[in-house]
C-alpha cells in the first residue's frame, strides 16, 4: 500500500505547492501587496526554529532526559519576551542599515569591517553544516521508518554509492528549490517575501501534523491523558523517566540549557534572517512576542504523552516514535501527514538556513575578495548583479553538498539533539559581539574578532573534537584521557571541571573566554573613527534624530554612480533609487557632470548594502568618489552634540527639579521662622505680663506706704509682707526664665552624678512638708528600691521634684489633701510618682500643662481663695531638665483622683 | 458716695486697688473673675468700673462688650487694667468702648485723678 511512489510523489506535490506560494508572495511582493505584512505571518515564520529536531527530536529527549526538552523552547520565550529591549533595536538597526545578514551585522557594528565579517560567516558555516546534515537525516530517516516499518530503519551508508543514497538526492532537490525561489532576483533589501510566506506556511503544516499525532495517540490509542498516566503510573521506571532530576547536569544543566537555547536564537542565522532581515515592520513584534511563545506551547503540548507512549508500547528509537506509533495502529493517511510534517521542519530550516548562509558567502566572503581585484569595478562595462546571483546558486548548492558530506561521513554517531545542541553552542558564540555590541559603544572591532575566535576555537575543542572522536576519526582517549594524556585539557572536564553536561560546561568556558576578551581587548585598543560612527549609530538607534544623518562627505558625478549601481545591482534596482531625484538626466554627459547630492549618496550605498553587504557596499562608493570620502568627524560631532545636548538637558531638569525643591524647603523654613518669631513675641508678651503682675503690687504698695503717713500699722506690717513676698515671687520668675532659656539653648551645665533617686526625694519631701508645715496634708512615701541609683545633677533634680510635689500641694483637695509620692523600678528605669488627690487634668489638657505660662483653668480654685499662682514655668522647667537627663515627664491619672506625675531615668549603667 | 467695682484676678492687686479706692473716699466692691463681676454689677449697679483684661473665664475684654451692648449699663465709665503693654490691646480696649485704659504697674496717684475725673465728669 505504501508505495515508494505514492510517498515520493505527495513529497513533490508538496514541495510544488509551497513554490507556488512563494512565487505568489513575490509577485505580490512586486505588486506592493504584500503578502506578509501580517504579523501573524511574522510570527509563524519565527517559528522556523522549529526544525526536525523539534518534530522527531523532542521526543527522543523526552524519552531520554525527561523534561529538559523544554528548556530549548523556555529560551526563544524568554527572548520574545525581551524583544522590546533587544530585537527592537536590531530591527531597527536593520532597517537602517540595510543589514542582510548577522555576519553583516556584526562587520557594520565594527566599523564595516569586512574581514569581521568573513570570519562571522566562516564561524557560521562550520556550525551549520551539521545541523542542515541533521535535518538530511531526518528527513532519509523518517522516509527510511516509514517505507521499512515495522522492520528497523537501518540505513547503512557505507553499503551504498552516494547516488544509491537517499539524503544525496534529497539535498540535490531541496538545492534546486532553493535556488529556484531563494535566488529570483537580487534586490536593494535583501527580503524574500515568497520565501517567508513558504515558511509560514511551512510552520502551520508541521504544527498541524503533530498537534493531530498528539491528539491521535493521546485520545485515539489510549482514552485520553488520564487513562495513559493511569497506564504509566503501573510503569514506575517510566515516571522516574519524566522527573526533573533527568535533565543532565542537575541545576547548572538547567541554566545552562536556557541560555544556551536564549542566545541561539538571536545568533542561528535562520533565525537572525527572518526576525530581522524579513521583518517588514517593526510593531509586528508586538504580536509575535506572545504568538510565538504560544507557537511554541502547541507543538510541545503533547511531546511527553507521544513520549510515555512509545515508551509503554516500545516502538524502537524514540526519535521516531511520532511516525511509529500511527504506524503500528495500522493507519495510512496519519503516518503521511506526519511524513510530510517532518518534510515541512526540515525543509523550513535548510531553506530559510541556506539562503541566510549563502547571502553571507557572497556578501561576506566572495565579494570582498572580487573587490580587491581592482579592474572588476573600474571597468566600467560588463554586469556584475548577475555574478553575484551565480555565486549565491554555486554557494546554495556546496552548501547542500557540505551538509550532505557531514551526514554521510560523520552524522551517524550523533543523536538528533546532540547535533542540534552542539550547533547551538557555536553559533552563541556570535551572541558576545551581538549583544554587547548594541549595548556598549566601548566595544571595539579587535576585542569582538579575539573573544569569537577564542569562544570558537574553545566550542570546537570541547564539543565539535569530542564528536570526531566518537564518530572514531580520532581517538577515544582524547576525550576519555585528554590529548598526551594531560587530564585537565580533557575537551569534556576543562581545568577539572566536571560534573557538568557537556554542553553548559563548553557554554560556560566559551563564554567566559569570549566576554571577557571582547571587554577586555575593547579596553585597551582604539576603534578608528568609521568604527565609532557606527558603535554610536548601533548603540543609539532607538534615538530619533540619528535616521537621516548621512556619512559621505566626497564629491562625486550622479553618473558615477548610476554605472556603478547598474553594474552591481542591474536597471530595476538603479531606477528605484534615482527615482526620488526630481529631474532625470537628459543626456548622458550632463549626468556626468552633475555632483551627486549627500542624500543620493546615501541612498546608494544603502541599496548596495542591501545587496552586498555594507562593508563592500562602503568599499565601492569610495571607488567612484573624490576627496575625503566618510565624514566620520561631524557625524561623530552630530551624535555628540545630540548627547551632549540630551544630558544638558537632564542636567538642567535636575538643576531646576533641584531649585524647586530647595525653594520648598525655603519656604517651610521661612514659615517655621515666622512661627518661631510669633511663638517668641509670644513668650515676650507673656513674660512681660507674668513680670508686671508681682510689680504692680508692689509698686501699689509703695506708693501707699509712701503717700499715706498715717496708715494703720497692722495694715503697714500686711503691705510690706505682700511686698516682700511679691519681690520674691518677681527674683523666682527671673530665676526660672534665666533657666529655661539657658535649658533652651543648651546653655545649663549639669554636672551628672550618681545620685539615689530614693534618697533624693526623701529629703525634698522632708524640705516641703517642714517648710510649710502642714499638719492637715496626708503625705505618704512609697521606696520599693532603695538605692535607686540614676545618673543625675542632684540640685537640678532636686528642684524638678520640690516643683512636682509643690504642684500637688497647689491642687491636693483642700478638705483633706493627700499626696503620695513613690519610688519604684520599671524595666531598666526607676520611676518616681508624685499623686494628689485633687481634680486631676482632664487627658486633653495633660500635654498642654508642659507648655509655657500654660494655667489651667480650674473652677474650684478661682473662687474664694483666688486661681493658685504658679509662674507657669515649673513644669516646662522640670520637662526640659529630665529630657537633659536622659528621662521622661508626663501627667497621668492617679488612683487617688487626682493628677499623677511620673519622672523616668534610666538606671545608671555601672549597677 | 460714689461706688466703684475693681476687677482682678490677683488678689494683692485687689487688695491695693481696694485700700487705694476707699482711702480715696468711694466705696468699693471687687471681684475675682468677669462672672462674678458681671453678677455685681447687676446686683449694685455700680458708678465705675477698674477692669483688668486677663481674667479666668470671662475675661475683661468680654465684660466690656456685654456692658456696651446691655441697656441699663451701656454708659458705666471703664477704666481698663492690663499688664499686657500691646498696642493693640490698647486700641482694642477703646475700640469696645473703654473710656481710659491704664497700664500695670501704674501710678496710683494718677490711677486716682483718672477715677475722680471720669466720676466727676459723669455727675449729674
Amino acid at each position: 500500500m505504501r508505495g515508494d511512489w505514492v510517498v515520493i510523489g505527495t513529497a513533490f506535490c508538496y514541495l510544488a505547492l509551497l513554490f507556488m506560494v512563494a512565487a505568489w508572495g513575490d509577485r505580490r511582493a512586486e505588486q506592493g501587496r504584500s503578502l506578509i505584512g501580517s504579523p501573524t505571518v511574522y510570527a509563524l515564520s519565527i517559528a522556523v526554529y522549529c526544525t526536525a529536531w523539534t518534530f522527531y527530536g523532542s521526543v527522543g529527549r523526552a524519552a531520554q532526559y525527561g523534561p529538559s526538552f523544554l528548556l530549548i523552547y523556555l529560551g526563544p520565550t524568554l527572548a520574545m519576551l525581551l524583544a522590546p529591549f533587544t530585537l527592537r533595536k536590531m530591527v531597527r538597526i536593520a532597517a537602517q542599515q540595510r543589514i542582510t545578514s548577522i555576519a553583516d551585522f556584526i562587520s557594520a557594528r565594527y566599523g564595516k569591517s569586512s574581514r569581521l565579517g568573513a570570519l562571522v560567516a566562516i564561524m557560521a558555516l562550520i556550525t551549520i553544516t551539521p545541523y542542515i546534515a541533521l535535518q538530511l537525516k531526518a528527513i532519509t530517516v523518517s522516509h527510511a521508518v516509514l517505507m521499512n516499518y515495522p522492520l528497523g530503519a537501518d540505513i547503512t551508508l557505507e553499503n551504498e554509492r552516494f547516488w544509491m543514497d537517499r539524503s544525496f538526492w534529497i539535498a540535490m532537490v531541496l538545492a534546486v528549490f532553493i535556488i529556484l525561489f531563494g535566488t529570483r532576483h537580487l534586490d536593494a533589501s535583501e527580503r524574500h517575501e515568497g520565501m517567508v510566506a513558504a515558511i509560514a506556511v511551512e510552520s502551520l503544516v508541521k504544527l498541524i501534523a503533530f498537534l493531530a499525532v498528539g491528539v491521535f495517540v493521546t485520545f485515539i490509542m489510549f482514552a485520553g491523558p488520564g487513562a495513559l498516566l493511569a497506564e504509566v503510573a503501573a510503569t514506575p521506571a517510566l515516571i522516574n523517566s519524566m522527573r526533573l532530576e533527568n535533565v543532565p547536569g542537575g541545576a547548572t544543566g538547567w541554566v545552562g540549557m536556557l541560555l544556551l537555547a536564549f542566545l541561539a536564537f538571536f545568533t542561528l542565522p535562520r533565525q537572525f534572517q527572518v526576525l530581522v532581515v524579513e521583518n517588514v515592520d517593526e510593531q509586528h513584534l508586538h504580536r509575535a512576542s506572545w504568538l510565538f511563545p504560544l507557537y511554541l506551547l502547541l507543538i510541545n503540548l503533547f511531546v511527553i504523552p507521544i513520549a510515555l507512549a512509545g515508551l509503554l508500547l516500545g516502538e524502537g528509537d524514540p526519535d521516531s516514535f511520532v511516525l511509529t506509533l500511527p504506524l503500528s495502529a495500522g493507519l495510512e493517511g496519519l503516518p503521511l501527514l506526519v511524513f510530510i510534517g517532518g518534510l515541512s521542519a526540515a525543509t523550513g530550516m535548510v531553506i530559510v538556513e541556506t539562503i541566510a548562509l549563502s547571502t553571507m558567502v557572497s556578501n561576506q566572503l566572495i565579494m570582498p575578495l572580487l573587490l580587491k581585484v581592482k579592474h572588476l569595478y573600474i571597468e566600467r562595462h560588463g554586469r556584475l548583479a548577475d555574478w553575484l546571483l551565480n555565486i549565491r546558486r554555486i554557494a546554495i548548492l556546496l552548501i547542500l553538498l557540505m551538509g550532505y558530506l557531514y551526514h554521510a561521513l560523520i552524522g551517524d554517531s550523533y543523536s538528533l539533539v546532540t547535533i542540534g545542541l552542539v550547533s547551538f553552542a557555536g553559533v552563541a558564540q556570535f551572541a558576545p559581539a551581538l549583544l554587547i555590541g548594541l549595548y556598549w559603544r566601548g566595544a571595539t572591532r579587535q576585542g569582538a574578532t579575539l573573544g569569537l575566535l577564542a569562544g570558537f576555537f574553545i566550542w570546537f575543542y570541547t564539543l565539535l573534537l569530542p564528536g570526531f572522536a566518537q564518530s572514531g576519526w580520532l581517538k577515544e582517549t582524547l576525550i576519555t584521557q585528554g590529548p598526551w594524556e594531560i587530564s585537565w585539557l580533557s575537551p569534556y572536564a576543562l581545568l577539572g571541571l566536571s560534573g557538568w553536561d557537556i554542553y553548559t560546561h563548553s557554554l560556560f568556558w566559551s563564554m567566559l573566554v569570549n566576554v571577557s576578551l571582547l571587554i577586555g581587548v575593547s579596553l585597551f585598543t582604539r576603534p578608528t573613527p568609521l568604527e565609532q560612527t557606527q558603535a554610536a549609530l548601533f548603540t543609539e538607534a532607538m534615538h530619533p534624530n540619528l535616521q537621516t544623518t548621512s556619512l559621505w562627505q566626497g564629491e562625486t558625478t550622479e553618473g558615477a554612480l548610476h554605472a556603478l549601481l547598474i553594474r552591481y545591482l542591474g536597471s530595476m534596482a538603479t531606477q528605484r533609487v534615482f527615482a526620488s531625484q526630481t529631474a532625470q538626466p537628459d543626456t548622458e554627459t550632463d549626468a556626468y557632470q552633475r555632483p551627486a547630492s549627500k542624500a543620493l549618496i546615501t541612498r546608494a550605498e544603502q541599496a548596495l548594502a542591501g545587496s552586498l553587504g555594507s562593508a563592500s557596499a562602503s568599499v565601492l562608493i569610495n571607488s567612484v568618489l573624490r576627496g575625503e570620502a566618510v565624514d566620520v568627524e561631524s557625524v561623530l560631532t552630530i551624535l555628540d552634540t545630540t548627547s551632549q545636548a540630551l544630558e544638558y538637558n537632564r542636567q538642567l531638569e535636575q538643576k531646576s527639579q533641584e531649585l524647586a525643591r530647595v525653594g520648598e524647603e525655603l519656604r517651610s523654613a521661612n514659615e517655621r521662622l515666622r512661627e518661631l518669631d510669633r511663638m517668641k513675641d509670644e513668650f515676650v508678651a507673656m513674660i512681660s505680663h507674668e513680670l508686671r503682675t508681682p510689680l504692680t503690687s508692689i509698686r501699689s504698695f509703695a506708693e501707699i506706704l509712701r503717700d499715706t503717713p498715717d496708715i494703720a500699722a497692722d495694715k503697714r506690717q500686711q503691705f510690706l509682707s505682700i511686698m516682700v513676698l511679691e519681690s520674691q515671687r518677681l527674683s523666682r520668675l527671673i530665676e526660672e526664665i534665666l533657666d529655661l532659656a539657658r535649658l533652651e539653648s543648651g546653655r545649663l551645665t549639669m554636672k551628672p552624678v550618681a545620685v539615689d533617686l530614693t534618697k533624693l526625694a526623701k529629703q525634698s519631701s522632708d524640705a516641703i512638708f517642714r517648710l510649710h508645715d502642714e499638719q492637715s496634708v496626708e503625705f505618704e512615701f512609697f521606696a520599693e528600691a532603695s538605692p535607686a541609683i540614676v545618673t543625675a545633677d542632684p540640685d537640678r533634680l532636686e528642684q524638678v521634684i520640690i516643683n512636682l510635689l509643690e504642684n500637688a500641694r497647689k491642687f491636693a483637695a483642700p478638705r483633706h489633701p493627700n499626696i503620695r509620692l513613690s519610688v519604684y523600678p520599671v524595666d531598666n528605669t526607676f520611676q518616681l510618682s508624685v499623686e494628689d488627690n485633687g481634680p486631676g487634668i482632664p487627658p486633653s489638657e495633660r500635654e498642654n500643662v508642659f507648655e509655657k505660662f500654660y494655667q489651667l483653668q480650674l473652677r474650684e480654685h478661682t473662687t474664694e481663695k483666688g486661681r493658685p499662682k504658679g509662674s507657669g514655668l515649673g513644669l516646662p522647667i522640670s520637662r526640659a531638665i529630665i529630657h537633659h537627663l536622659g528621662g521622661k515627664l508626663w501627667a497621668t491619672e492617679s488612683p487617688l483622683g487626682g493628677t499623677k506625675m511620673v519622672l523616668e531615668l534610666p538606671k545608671a549603667s555601672f549597677m | 458716695m460714689a461706688n466703684v467695682l475693681v476687677v482682678d484676678d490677683e488678689p494683692n492687686i485687689l487688695l491695693s486697688l481696694e485700700y487705694l479706692m476707699s482711702h480715696a473716699g468711694l466705696t468699693v466692691t471687687t471681684a475675682p473673675d468677669g462672672e462674678t463681676a458681671l453678677q455685681r454689677i447687676a446686683d449694685s449697679s455700680p458708678d465705675l468700673l477698674l477692669l483688668d483684661i486677663s481674667l479666668p473665664g470671662i475675661s475683661g475684654f468680654e465684660v466690656l462688650e456685654q456692658l456696651r451692648r446691655s441697656e441699663s449699663e451701656r454708659h458705666l465709665p471703664v477704666i481698663m487694667l492690663t499688664a499686657h503693654g500691646r498696642e493693640v490691646e490698647r486700641e482694642k480696649g477703646f475700640a469696645l468702648g473703654a473710656d481710659d485704659y491704664v497700664t500695670k504697674p501704674f501710678s496710683t496717684q494718677q490711677l486716682v485723678e483718672k477715677v475722680k475725673a471720669l466720676l466727676a465728669e459723669r455727675a449729674p
